[in-house]
């Protein structure tokens, strides 16, 4: 038998992130492969309510793994109490979903289950748990490669693009369980500073509006346009560098990967790095004035145009078609 | 109060190359190929620098595994500043248990007070090694480590730090990249630093620091040497190309573009 763990992100808040549900179905991929049962651990100050939504997502038990010291999801103390869970449902493989915490934790967790560990994966191949291998992106995906773990445990952290968001499916039953403190502190958050948007979440929005070093920092026409269309706003490296948007909003092999149904790139070149992070957009819009930039070769629809005199246009046009 | 700090050079494919899979689908080709310090390890090298600097000098400690070819990355740090060169004489692949054991034994020997590596090396794009690492020294980690100030502030061209050490050099902060803003994260040292892209901008090698470089000794280890397993538990069976995004169109105007949207793509 062999059982998978999913390590669930905890939000200060204790609200759900949309990603760990990408991570559960996951999950459920290898579980259909390997027989296995579908376990998740929340572990946080106060586990319970996360713990009780998360059972509702076809999730065996849920380990609702509560303790002051897990007041912030630090990797100094998500990973001694996520591998405890782990050993104990003698788990064969344990993932979570590629978001920065979960690339930040759970590398630490295969090293305290001394794992090998598959990040940000696109698939699950394979019949059954001995040949199962992952997909996952190499050189900023200009390659995918297939990969087989060698050790007895096996990580992995879920690219959220690639696994559609688990739906409720019969409840699960919560366990609770009282993770040991460690014997001293290693890490503390002690500021945290948020990006505030009115705008949907970058990763979750149906419409992304992009800018990059083409908007010389001047974003007026990307906002009123992702405004228009309800979109959240993203932008290239060169932009984040310069200090014109905040780094979240960086789009790209080492930035945020997007797939909403629309992305519209104003003034990106379109190099491989930023195509890594885009490239699962189901429509492609690039507004460009140099008709060789590369990113033309990725998008659906090609403007050759000057974004100052586009964007305004383009936003008047969905205005007026809606 | 001086300090000695370690830091990585992996040997990476430029990222302006164009990689290409090999006809068997197990590597890729090497025609054309230029190799590089991985960007990220390039910025923990300059980080490394700037830390010395600000406390009153120390060590840095640069670490390399792979075939000979590293030395090249080895002197590029040594170029930069690093002050000793360790090479882990290892053909065959690379996998993130094995580097990061590698990494451990070096750091015992040399005993630094912190480490600064890439968050991830942009072959193989796991992101792992710095994690394996922190948790097996039982040190705190600081992944992701970014600055408040933008790569065009009078505080890079200044060349201040971005990770900032407590006067007993008991504790770091360091500002990271998470998920909807950025986090400060108060650690205990030591403390292992993995670095985002705008921690810093590295600085270019002098002439005289190249020169000085080329003479300089590189201590030579095995996994072996160390006592650490070579077999790679990571085994890539197969290596392709992801299918190609179906070729677009050009529309000669906005109008053309909304219709499109509307009728064809329906996204609007
Ligand atoms: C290790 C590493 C990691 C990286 N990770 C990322 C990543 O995650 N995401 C990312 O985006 N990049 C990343 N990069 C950087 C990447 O290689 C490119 O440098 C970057 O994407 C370029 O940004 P850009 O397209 O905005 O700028 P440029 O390449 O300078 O392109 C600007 C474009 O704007 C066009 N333009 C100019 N003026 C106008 C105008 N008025 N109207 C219309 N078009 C105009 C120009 O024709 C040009 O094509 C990474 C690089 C490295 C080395
Ligand atoms: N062969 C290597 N030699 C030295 N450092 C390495 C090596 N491989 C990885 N590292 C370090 O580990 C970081 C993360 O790599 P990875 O986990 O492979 O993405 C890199 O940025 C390097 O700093």
């Amino acid at each position: 038998m062999s059982n998978v763990l999913i390590v669930v992100e905890a939000q200060p808040d204790g609200s759900l992130r949309k990603a760990t549900l990408n991570a559960i179905t996951a999950g459920k991929q290898i579980v259909a492969k390997t027989g296995g049962e579908l376990h998740a651990v929340v572990l946080a100050k106060d586990a319970g309510a996360l713990a009780n939504t998360v059972k509702e997502y076809g999730v065996k038990v849920v380990h609702a793994g509560s303790a002051a010291h897990l007041t912030n999801f630090t990797a100094d103390v998500v990973a001694p109490a996520g591998a405890e869970i782990a050993t104990a449902i003698k788990a064969e493989f344990v993932g979570a979903a590629a978001t920065q915490a979960g690339r930040d934790v759970m590398p630490r967790i295969a090293a305290r289950l001394k794992a090998a560990m598959a990040s940000e994966i696109l698939g699950v191949v394979g019949s059954s748990g001995a040949d199962l291998q992952f997909t996952r992106p190499m050189w900023a995906g200009a390659v995918i490669a297939t990969v087989k773990l060698g050790t007895a445990i096996k990580c992995f952290t879920a690219r959220t693009t690639e696994f559609p968001m688990a739906e409720k499916a019969g409840a699960g039953e919560v366990k609770a369980f009282a993770p040991a403190a460690p014997a001293k502190s290693l890490q503390k958050v002690v500021a945290f500073k948020e990006v505030k948007s009115a705008r949907p979440a970058l990763t979750e929005a149906k419409v992304v509006v992009s800018g990059g070093r083409g908007t010389k920092g001047d974003f007026k026409e990307i906002d009123a346009l992702a405004d228009e269309l309800g979109a959240a706003v993203g932008a290239s490296r060169a932009v984040c560098d310069a200090g014109w948007q905040p780094n979240d909003l960086q789009i790209g092999q080492t930035g945020k990967v997007v797939a909403p149904q629309l992305y519209i790139a104003a003034g990106i070149s379109g190099a491989i790095q930023h195509i890594a992070g885009m490239k699962g957009s189901k429509t492609i819009v690039a507004i460009n004035k140099d008709a060789e930039a590369p990113i033309f070769q990725v998008a659906d629809y090609g403007l050759v145009a000057d974004l100052f005199k586009a964007l305004p246009e383009l936003r008047a046009a969905v205005k007026a078609a809606k | 109060m001086p300090i000695k700090i370690l830091v990585t050079a992996k040997r990476v494919e430029d990222y302006e190359s164009k990689i290409k899979v090999n006809p068997a689908g197990n590597g890729i080709l090497p025609d054309g190929l230029k190799y590089k310090i991985n960007p990220f390890d390039e910025i923990g090298v300059e980080e490394a620098l700037r830390l010395v600097a600000k406390h009153g000098g120390g060590e840095v400690v640069v670490v390399s595994v792979g075939t000979k070819d590293v030395h090249e990355q080895l002197r590029h740090a040594l170029a930069m500043g690093a002050t000793k060169a360790v090479w882990v004489n290892h053909t065959g692949p690379l996998d993130q248990m094995m580097i990061a054991g590698c990494l451990q034994k070096i750091i015992e020997k040399e005993k630094p007070d912190m480490a600064i590596l890439g968050k991830q090396a942009i072959d193989d794009d796991q992101n792992q090694v710095g994690q394996y690492l922190a948790e097996w020294l039982g040190w705190s980690q600081a992944t992701f480590a970014s600055k408040e100030e933008s790569l065009e502030s009078e505080a890079e061209k200044s060349k201040t730090p971005a990770l900032k050490l407590s006067a007993d050099m008991k504790s770091l902060t360091a500002i990271r990249e998470v998920d909807g803003g950025l986090e400060t994260l108060e650690c205990t040292m030591p403390c292992l630093v993995t670095t985002d892209l705008r921690l810093n901008q590295p600085r270019y090698a002098s002439l005289p620091g190249i020169m000085k470089a080329k003479s300089k000794p590189i201590e030579e280890h095995t996994p072996a040497s160390l006592g650490v397993s070579a077999t790679s538990n990571i085994t890539i069976t197969k290596m392709e190309h992801p299918p190609a995004r179906k070729a677009g169109i050009k529309v000669p105007d906005i109008a053309a573009l909304v219709d499109k949207l509307k009728t064809e793509a329906k996204v609007i």
